[in-house]
């Protein structure tokens, strides 16, 4: 596992995904490559990129992608997609909009399942980024699966949030309701070279000043043809901006301690929840809590307390 | 550990027309797999690096233009090239009977023809992944 992991921060993609593969499943081993991995991270630029379903993200990760290689950085790309929660399966089709970037030995993809993780991204990604980072990708870019209620978790992890929508009627609303006005750092409305482009550009833009308060950064609002490759330029500037501006003021290594905090929270909660629901001596104690809590023996809140009474001993 | 078989579905070659190769991926999902889809038109180049960077224990080919002799072993060979042996590789389209046994031996060991009832090629995967 060390030797892996020794290959992974090499830069050897076939040991980046073996162990991207450990991370996903939970390898037992897992703990120690990762304590190897840690070293070598904390460096990389990350940017997330979420917005409503079929906005373009996709398409649009593909062509930030390109204009990271031209500006001489090495790139990976974490692309989530929905895991069915009826067979486990899942089907990833981000890659379709990535072909080109697929022979680039400067760009490493991995396209994972949300594995029954709510808010829009997957158990394993902190593990994923801390490998990719380790092995020596400046910029990492996040995609998060098509959004429709609250899936914000993206700024948990982020520098940079871009939160993608297209022109077309309600499309605005549908994001404020979403809860995603909140969150970006950068608007982009892509699929500019579609009608009502002005429009929708309009009725951000005014949604962000009635919010704007002097002394504050604005949220750029960007257009972008993904498709036309359209955009992307400027795009890719405001990013560095903002990164800019989070170097300038200081608050870069809040971001950094923001996503550890978060990685914590995400391996107890792992630990736990496998502890309870998967290992032997309490899979057993959690089925006889349900069948009292059916008979009304006790109740659902009283049966909880009984197993964190159980943990904490 | 919660392992889930992974499969890259992937065309390659100039046809165009992915139906086939969308209601396998989709079967593949509903069997509990994780199905990593790459679209049309994909190079024996890009096939094996996407197998790589999604370290998937499958690859299935489709293809219904004829040229799966060629196609196919071109992936396989670049596979033993780099000294991957641990990914399964399963192709699919219209092949006739007398390809059948020569793709074998090239390292496409589950070669399904029109008609492969889904079920076939799910218990086919799950009975043959290599790790
Ligand atoms: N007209 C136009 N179409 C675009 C543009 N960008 C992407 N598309 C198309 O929009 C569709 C969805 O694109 P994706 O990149 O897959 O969108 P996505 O947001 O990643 O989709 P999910 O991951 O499924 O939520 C595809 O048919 C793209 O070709 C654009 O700038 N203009
Ligand atoms: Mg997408």
């Amino acid at each position: 596992m060390k030797d892996l992991a020794e290959r992974a921060v090499a830069g050897d993609d076939r040991a980046v995904a073996r162990l991207i593969t450990y991370a996903e499943n939970g390898h037992p081993d897992l703990h120690e490559a990762m304590r190897a991995i840690h070293c070598h991270g904390g460096k990389a630029q990350v940017i997330g990129i979420t917005g409503v379903m079929g906005a373009g993200k996709s398409t649009l990760v593909s062509e930030i992608a390109l204009e990271y290689r031209k500006r001489g950085k090495k790139v990976g790309i974490i692309a989530i997609d929905p895991t069915s929660p009826f067979s486990g399966g899942a089907l990833l089709g981000d890659r379709i909009r990535m072909s080109r970037l697929t022979i680039d030995p400067g760009i490493f993809i991995r396209s994972m399942g949300t594995r029954g993780m709510l808010g829009g991204l997957t158990g394993a990604v902190y593990d994923v980024m801390e490998i990719l980072d380790a092995s020596g990708k400046d910029v990492i870019i996040v995609e998060t699966v098509g959004v429709g209620q609250a899936e914000v978790d993206i700024i948990k992890i982020a520098d940079t949030t871009l939160v993608v929508i297209v022109p077309g009627l309600g499309d605005s609303v549908q994001a404020i309701k979403a809860g995603l006005m909140e969150i970006a750092d950068i608007f982009v409305v892509n699929k500019a070279d579609t009608p009502g482009i002005e429009r929708t550009m309009a009725e951000i833009e005014s949604m962000i000043d009635l919010g704007y308060r002097p002394g504050m950064r604005k949220t750029p609002v960007m257009a972008t043809s993904a498709r036309e490759c359209r955009g992307i330029i400027e795009l890719v500037d405001s990013i560095q901006e903002h990164r800019f501006f989070l170097e300038s003021s200081g608050s870069l290594p809040d971001y950094l301690r923001k996503r550890y905090e978060a990685e914590i929270v995400e391996i107890i909660h792992k630990r736990l929840m496998t502890m309870i629901f998967d290992e032997k001596v309490f899979k057993e104690k959690v089925k006889g809590l349900i069948s009292r809590i059916e008979t009304k023996e006790t109740d659902p809140y009283s049966a909880a307390e009984e197993i964190l009474a159980e943990l904490l001993k | 550990m919660m392992k889930k078989i992974r499969v890259l579905v992937a065309k390659p070659g100039l046809d165009g027309h992915d139906r086939g190769a969308k209601v396998v991926a989709r079967a593949l999902r509903d069997a509990g797999m994780e199905v990593i889809y790459t679209g049309l038109h994909q190079t024996a180049d890009m096939i094996v690096n996407s197998a790589i960077q999604e370290d998937v224990d499958v690859i299935g080919l489709s293809l219904l233009s004829g040229a799966h002799m060629t196609l196919f072993t071109d992936v396989t060979n670049l596979l033993k090239e780099k000294g991957i042996d641990d990914i399964l590789v399963v192709g699919g389209g219209i092949i006739p009977e007398e390809d059948i046994a020569p793709l074998r031996e090239a390292g496409i060991t589950g070669v399904f023809g029109p008609g492969t009832p889904l079920e076939g090629i799910v218990d086919f995967i799950k009975g043959n992944v290599k790790r």
